[in-house]
């Protein structure tokens, strides 16, 4: 999607309203509503177990609802999701890549299943804005944890996404890695793409918010505007909150 | 006529995929032979066992064989269809693939296309040594044998595709892949077994007409149903 294409997408990107997922008596998420606009980046903190994970799968189309409407880009995502996953760039602590395939083969493989048009040079100029060019032809299984993350985020913009899921992109990466991530989210970010990012890191995750929201029990317990968020106490809020029960 | 074109376009686009999903499995077992290496141990082991146990060439040799050459496809069988969904699992693939705008029953296609070029691959040098170790007459001719095997393997790999995807994600997944499947493939297992029976003892295709039709029928029912359910059994 074109940066004149995506300045063309409605106000409202994401639009969520009373979204419950129960796994038997067991409830993940109990009635949560949320709006993301174009181009903003919301971070979603919150403990384990609290609903986040379960949340991104929902949005991406990996696990049904229980109850709940979501519209992505102004289309409903139990009618269309597969016009909404051509809008979608996944990007999770797992990478989705194929160990004993090349850095190009698994690019290669994803772009055809995205139908991206001229796939190679595409793939080419990715490789090249990850780093990884030199390393092509080289199978996956060879790569370091930071490599393979890097790949994993040439894959997830092999087509172009408007709209970007992150769900704890940071595990596992050396701190020089991280910092590639944080540039390559700032980017991103520039290009006014929509992006859910969901982190433990309460700094990395701030730091490239335009609203934060905090998960709870399954529910949204707090939300904000970064820019009123005080960076210094930010970590106290939090703690206070959980603390709390967001109560 | 824009109706038709887009139809048109749309099938070529679902074939590419579907050839991409292939070329990935093919080229990810070329690369790695860990499926067919340790499918093909498994079933030449249990041949070489039976051969020790049965005299070459007796009666008793030849009616069993049949038997104990879907014996050595299927279990062997097992254990392919296991990794091949675990591989998907286990490194967070699967979802890659479920992220991806792509029909999910043509996931199911492209999963089970590969595990029947594998399982077919380990049939061919299995059956070559229980002819040389049962003494087998092929003279009635190979087609027939080419046939029975094809829609054998056919009916168990679709149907082992969707249960190993059902079984790769409990706990007990080893075990609990040939407790469904076995009871569900009595059909094919036995039409198989009869009809490869039939076959070697140089009966004709109209005798052999009635296996083959439920074979074939059982393939046509199954792959249908597993192309539907998929979806459901990837979801969660």
């Amino acid at each position: 999607m074109s940066l004149a294409a995506r300045e063309a997408t409605p106000a409202v990107a994401i639009e969520v309203q009373g979204l419950i997922k129960s796994f038997g008596t067991f409830y993940a998420l109990r009635g949560v509503s949320l709006r993301v606009h174009a181009g903003e980046c919301l971070t979603i903190f919150g403990p384990n177990g609290a609903g986040k994970t379960t949340f991104l799968r929902i949005l991406s189309a990996l696990s049904r609802p229980t109850s709940g409407e979501i519209s992505i880009l102004g289309l409903s995502l139990k009618e269309k999701s597969s016009v909404i996953q051509r809008q979608l760039g996944v990007i999770g602590h797992q990478t989705f890549l194929y160990d004993d395939l090349t850095a190009a083969e698994n690019l290669l493989f994803y772009a055809r299943l995205y139908d991206v048009p001229s796939p190679r040079p595409r793939l080419e100029q990715l490789l090249a804005e990850v780093g990884l060019e030199r390393r092509a032809h080289d199978r996956v299984r060879s790569f370091s944890r930071g490599m393979q993350q890097r790949l994993a985020i040439a894959r997830a913009m092999l087509h172009d996404p408007g709209i970007l899921f992150l769900d704890e992109p940071y595990t596992g990466l050396d701190q020089h890695a991280a910092m590639m991530l944080t540039n390559w989210l700032q980017k991103l970010r520039n290009e006014r793409r929509t992006i859910l990012l969901v982190t433990h890191d309460l700094s990395q995750g701030l730091a490239m918010a335009d609203r934060v929201a905090v998960f709870l029990q399954g529910r949204i317990i707090w939300e904000e505007s970064a820019a009123r968020v005080a960076a210094e106490n930010f970590h106290q809020t939090y703690f206070d909150l959980i603390a709390r029960g967001g109560k | 006529m824009i109706g038709l074109r887009r139809l048109a376009a749309s099938i070529v686009r679902e074939w590419q995929k579907l050839t991409a999903l292939v070329w990935k499995d093919l080229l990810v077992e070329f690369r790695t032979k860990e499926l067919v290496s340790s499918m093909l141990m498994f079933a030449l082991i249990v041949v070489v066992i039976f051969a020790f146990t049965f005299e070459t060439g007796s009666s008793a040799t030849k009616e069993a064989a049949p038997g104990l050459l879907w014996v050595a496809f299927t279990f062997a069988g097992v254990l392919g269809l296991h990794r091949s969904m675990l591989h998907e699992v286990e490194r967070g693939s699967l979802q890659g693939l479920l992220l991806a705008p792509l029909d999910r029953g043509l996931l199911f296609l492209a999963k089970a296309f590969g595990n029947i070029v594998f399982i077919s691959l380990i049939e061919i040098p299995t059956f070559m040594l229980s002819i040389v170790f049962f003494n087998l007459d092929l003279s009635a001719g190979w087609d027939k044998i080419v046939i029975i095997f094809l829609l054998g393997t056919i009916g168990f790999a679709a149907v082992g595709t969707l249960f190993s995807a059902i079984a790769v994600n409990t706990r007990t997944r080893e075990i609990m892949l040939p407790i469904l499947l076995f009871p569900v493939q009595i059909p094919v297992i036995l039409s198989a077994v009869n009809a490869t029976a039939g076959a070697l003892a140089g009966k004709t295709w109209a005798d052999l007409s009635g296996w083959l039709k439920i074979l074939g029928g059982f393939d046509l029912v199954f792959i249908l149903i597993c192309y539907v359910t998929f979806e459901y059994v990837v979801e969660e």
